[in-house]
């Protein structure tokens, strides 16, 4: 008797509690946003940390975290935005934006949650490459630039000061000769300069010698390619395609890519951006390495350049009404100073918020210094299609390292690609 | 329940036994050719609509354009590039698998000890995931400190440039296509083989044939449906190349860069797949898909009527 009483209890209390469990559940109900990033380890690691205290402080947001491969990622935004199942916020490198924006797939920053005014103030002005049709698009946590980076070990076994990396191409030309080891094959044993195509050096080339050698790379409109406009633009091409062709200095797949062979100790000097830290710290702990402001013209001194570039955080068409809201409300979060000083930590990339950009302690830290030293310069390239463009410029130096081309000749082949690009979508 | 039962018997008894095995052989017909239908025939007729739309994914409006990518493929220097490349690689691949599938099967059918397991060593590629294999061999042929050229730099002789270079790039990858492809040759030869009648060839040995003479009038002629079969699937697959062209040859650091230096390996697929997935026209990768489904089905078409010689003996 007393135990079925009891048991009757117990099951009255379970039923009352599930009730009322049920009801908060149903009062609160949680705004369920997306994030979509593509996979780079230490992004993911603490954009999950992000999300958990963001989620704390905001009881009624969930934000779910998915990444690609970075080579899948474009693919698979560009497919699930239409269909509405996509992110709600998304990681879009800025070169992308143009594409993005004129499929109707993102929505402008709201001006009273992200004013124009105060965007322009606190973020870096590389931002406004994001600004079309005077709106912004979104905004980025971190911005990348390039430096030069050089092995100290190899310097000093060639007799080169170890302290005292290039600072002109020419000097970087002389020492990447002296570096360069070859075997009784002719093989490439170390590469004094890891010359590449398809890696950073493809924006060195647009953004930094052209500039160097006196060409502004494209019109004010960004409408017309300049590169061929005048001869300085052949000899930019004809010396950077020179390193590799005629003095041999490194070929573009040489280990794999210009980034292994100098982590593996296989090359002597490389041109990386901030992001490559944090595989360096990683992969590189053998090496004794140095950083530093990318070279000048020795006969030009005074035009420095640099090439910058960011990954942004943008608002979907997904994100409506509550989602909206949440979605806001996450992107400011990203966007904070807080998480610019943890994301430089943590990941190694330069914050985007000029105050921090301009912190003293910062510009004097060795690692960090020479890229913070290249924003004040760099220039972000406005892209139509990064992926196409890029490849323009590969072929291009393609054909002077495999088919003997005239570089005048791969010059001006190339910008005519380039400048079908831009013609087919101005032209829209 | 029981009259229409009996409904459906004494309808049943109305037809005769070939009309009843005819409607049921047509029933369970029906099921795999509406899958056939949907799944293959649907999306080639989306496809080739798709084709005549400016179709891109990215872009809201899809307006009509007619023939126009047809148009583009025509005046579009990477189309030839590629399909020149594609018609390349099926020269090399299906000759080569060909003669050197019935080589093997031929050697092996000759040996008489550890048959079984020469078998599987030649068909163990064949099993072996493509990616797989085509990273094994990315590295094999890597130029500096690649097995291959270790071995020519042993022998004395002068290291290649391999992928690296735009005349070998090609080669390279139809080289490894033959070679991960030769154990099912092998294997279709090898039956194709046994099925040949040992009284022939002894008929022919005694009336004085020497080996050349029995392989070339009795093997050869009798093994024609093996090699039509084989040939006919092998061109197909080496028009539809992708996969290992995609392994080998793609960019070393960052996304595209694909098809080889120059587009050197650029197989008529792998163009169309750059297309669609990484410029996002999908109109006109469609309009390249048609194209090349009608060129592989005129080929296929073609080889049929040349090749396939009933042969009576």
């Amino acid at each position: 008797m007393k135990n079925t009483r009891t048991r009757a209890l117990l099951v009255a209390l379970a039923a009352g509690l599930l009730l009322i469990l049920a009801g908060t559940a149903a009062g609160a109900k949680p705004v369920t946003i997306e994030y979509w990033q593509y996979y780079y380890e230490s992004k993911v690691k603490l954009v999950d940390e992000l999300i958990r205290e963001f989620e704390a402080k905001n009881p009624g947001i969930k934000v779910e975290h998915k990444t690609f491969p970075y080579e899948q990622f474009n693919q698979k935004v560009a497919i699930a935005i239409p269909t509405g199942k996509g992110p709600d916020v998304v990681n879009l490198y800025y070169g992308w934006v143009p594409k993005y924006v004129d499929a109707g797939y993102l929505q402008p920053l709201p001006e009273d949650a992200f004013p124009k005014s105060v965007i322009e103030t606190d973020f870096l002005p590389m931002v406004e490459a994001v600004k079309l049709d005077g709106k912004y698009w979104g905004l980025p946590t971190a911005v990348r630039a390039l430096a030069l980076f050089w092995n100290k070990d190899h310097f000093k076994a060639e007799g080169l000061d170890p302290d005292k990396p290039p600072t002109t191409w020419e000097e970087l030309q002389d020492y990447a000769i002296r570096l360069t080891k070859r075997d009784k094959a002719g093989q490439l044993v170390q590469s004094g300069y890891a010359w590449n195509h398809d890696g950073q050096d493809n924006h060195v080339f647009v953004q930094v010698l052209l500039r160097q050698w006196g060409v502004e790379p494209y019109s004010a409109d960004n409408r017309k390619v300049l590169w061929n406009s005048n001869p300085g633009g052949y000899e930019a091409f004809k010396w950077w395609t020179d390193l590799a062709a005629k003095h041999k200095v490194g070929e573009p797949r040489f280990m794999g890519d210009y980034r292994t062979a100098f982590i593996t100790g296989k090359a002597s000097i490389m041109i990386d951006g901030s992001f490559a830290l944090g595989t360096l710290a990683s992969k590189a702990k053998d090496i004794n390495w140095g950083v530093t402001v990318l070279p000048v013209r020795a006969a030009n001194p005074k035009v420095k350049a640099n090439f910058a570039s960011f990954w942004l955080h943008g608002l979907t068409v997904n994100a409506t009404g509550e989602k909206k809201a949440a979605a806001e409300k996450w992107l400011a979060y990203l966007t904070s100073s807080q998480v610019m000083t943890r994301w430089l930590k943590d990941v190694g990339e330069l914050p985007a918020r000029t105050a921090l950009a301009n912190d003293k302690e910062l510009q004097r830290d060795p690692i960090y210094g020479p890229f913070l030293a290249g924003l004040t310069y760099a220039r972000a390239t406005f892209f139509i299609d990064e992926t196409e463009e890029r490849q323009a410029i590969i072929d291009g130096a393609n054909e002077v390292l495999l088919r003997g081309t005239d570089p005048k000749i791969a010059l001006d082949n190339m910008v005519r690609k380039q400048q079908a690009i831009r013609d087919a979508y101005f032209g829209q | 329940m029981t009259s229409a039962g009996s409904g459906v018997s004494r309808r049943k008894r109305g037809l005769s036994l070939q009309q009843r095995t005819s409607m049921w052989g047509t029933a369970f017909m029906a099921i795999p050719m509406l899958f056939f239908l949907l799944v293959r025939i649907y999306p080639a007729l989306v496809a080739f609509n798709v084709s005549l739309h400016n179709w891109n994914i990215m872009s809201r409006s899809r307006p009509f354009i007619g023939f126009a990518n047809y148009a583009t493929m025509m005046a579009d220097p990477e189309f030839w590039n590629a399909a020149r490349n594609t018609l390349v690689y099926s020269v090399i691949i299906v000759p080569a698998s060909l003669a050197l599938g019935l080589l093997t099967a031929y050697l092996i059918q000759s040996v008489n000890r550890a048959r079984g397991t020469y078998r599987m060593v030649y068909f163990l590629p064949y099993i072996t995931p493509t990616v797989a294999v085509s990273w094994v061999w990315r590295w094999l042929f890597f130029k500096n400190g690649g097995a291959i050229n270790q071995i020519l730099i042993a022998l004395g002789m002068r290291p290649q440039p391999f992928l690296e270079s735009v005349h070998q790039a090609l080669f390279c990858v139809a080289s490894v296509v033959v070679w991960q492809g030769l154990g099912y040759y092998m294997v279709v030869f090898l039956a194709g083989l046994e099925m040949i009648p040992s009284e022939l060839k002894e008929a022919a040995t005694i009336d004085g044939a020497n080996r050349w003479q029995v392989f070339r009038t009795i093997t050869l002629p009798l093994l024609n449906p093996t090699i039509v079969f084989l040939a006919v699937l092998g061109t197909i697959r080496s028009l539809q190349i992708f996969t290992e062209i995609m392994n080998m040859t793609s960019g070393g650091s960052g996304q595209g860069d694909l098809g080889g230096p120059l587009g050197s390996t650029m197989s008529l697929v792998v163009y169309i797949y750059r297309v669609a997935f990484y410029q996002f026209k999908f109109g006109y990768a469609s309009a390249m898909t048609v194209a090349l489904f009608f060129v592989i089905l005129l080929i296929t078409l073609v080889q049929m009527r040349i090749l396939n010689k009933p042969v009576e003996y």
